[in-house]
């Protein structure tokens, strides 16, 4: 597991690979299987997660920090966080759509859809529940971002392909989804043990 | 979860008593949440490794859907359409945080074994999705039976799920020896490549003999 006097290269390959969020610790399932459907929805989705993961996390992480633990609302959390990343995201569409349109254009409709992913809120309580530091706290939201992007684009990328394969009846759609979902994750489980992680 | 705006049915108050038994039974097996809308998918598979962890985590979903499905649909008049979102997520987040802190008071055992899925349940996409879809537009007691009826049929497959992975994976359910002792338990099923192995298989099960019946 992670801890403070990790490095922070260590940090970022437990967080992308070794814990992948998605394979592994089963969080975002939702989107995983909901728009993994065609490769541009999922380049698209996962540019989009990284971004507000990032900065999802450096406020909740001050907000825990600077205010809540200072005035012992540690029972706020929850509520507390779920608000701030409801707000921020909304912030960032606005933000995002006024200062750089063809960035907005790229990622625009999967903006709103972060707030309820919940890898997001996952990554901000993560953190606080391995007591990181800041900038550990990063490095590690980074890691889980691009874990996100990676299972999602390759996942999306068999999709395609089964898409077209012959399957039984009950099992086509969802259900093969979830198969190829098991076999990606023993190949991630792989890499358990790797550097000790 | 949609964001267009459509005006609560005035009529619908009038048929919910003819229609509690419905909303109560649909859950189950006709819009399984797990099945069929393909909701709350993370609880599901993280906390399925033995069936008390996740009767643990059925029991407090259960308790969150069917709270703030009743307060959603006391403050859906009293709600302005703009900031109704805000307004469920507080509403859904108090009720989870009653949850994590009683689980961590009177279970702490399981309270570690489900780690960050407690407070996680904040955005279950289940209790979000009928929050919007149904308890702002229905009276009390059709949310009720509505949070009733999802709740046994989300606890019922997560329970379902859970007693699968441990009997082949332990060679128990519920912590009491099921397979003989010699049985040589096949691991994967516990680890995260079984849950998704499991629910596919589970997935097409029903697809095969439920939806025959036009059940949707």
């Amino acid at each position: 597991m992670i801890s403070q006097d990790m490095g922070l290269f260590l940090i970022f390959l437990s967080a992308m690979i070794v814990n992948n969020i998605l394979l592994i610790r089963f969080i975002a399932l939702c989107s995983f299987f909901g728009i993994s459907n065609s490769m541009q929805t999922s380049v698209g989705m996962g540019f989009a997660v990284v971004f507000v993961m990032i900065m999802a996390t450096t406020i909740s992480w001050l907000v825990y920090h600077y205010l809540l633990v200072p005035f012992d609302l540690l029972y706020l959390r929850t509520a507390s966080f779920i608000l701030t990343i409801a707000t921020f995201v909304q912030l960032e569409e606005m933000f995002i759509r006024k200062m750089f349109p063809p960035l907005y254009r790229a990622m625009g409709i999967y903006l709103p859809l972060i707030v309820v992913n919940c890898a997001v809120l996952a990554a901000a309580f993560l953190v606080i529940d391995y007591n990181l530091g800041l900038v550990k706290s990063l490095i590690y939201t980074l890691g889980v971002g691009f874990g996100y992007f990676f299972a999602i684009v390759m996942f999306a990328g068999i999709r395609e392909r089964t898409n077209m394969a012959p399957i039984s009846k009950s099992f086509q759609g969802y259900p093969i989804a979830f198969i190829t979902a098991s076999l990606m994750s023993l190949a991630f489980l792989g890499f358990k043990g790797l550097f000790g992680l | 979860m949609s964001t267009e705006a459509i005006p609560i049915p005035v009529a619908a108050r009038q048929r919910t008593r003819s229609r509690l038994g419905k909303e109560l039974t649909k859950g189950i097996i006709v819009e399984n949440p797990i099945l069929i809308i393909m909701l709350g998918l993370c609880a599901t598979l993280a906390c399925s490794t033995s069936a008390t962890d996740a009767f643990g985590m059925g029991l407090a979903f259960t308790f969150v859907m069917i709270c703030s499905n009743v307060v959603v649909a006391l403050v859906r008049k009293i709600t302005p359409h703009q900031i109704r979102i805000p307004v469920f997520i507080t509403v859904i987040s108090t009720f989870v945080t009653i949850v994590d802190y009683a689980m961590k008071a009177y279970t702490p055992l399981l309270s570690r074994s489900l780690g960050v899925f407690v407070p996680l349940i904040v955005v279950n996409c289940i209790v979000m999705g009928r929050a919007e879809a149904f308890a702002s537009r229905n009276g009390v007691a059709a949310s009720f039976m509505d949070g009733v009826g999802m709740s046994i049929g989300f606890t019922l497959i997560i329970t379902l799920l859970g007693a699968i992975r441990e009997l082949f994976g332990n060679g128990t359910v519920f912590g009491l020896r099921v397979l003989p002792a010699g049985y040589q338990p096949f691991l994967i099923f516990i680890l995260p490549p079984g849950a998704f192995l499991v629910i596919g298989f589970m997935m097409a099960a029903q697809k095969k003999f439920f939806q025959k019946g036009g059940a949707k």
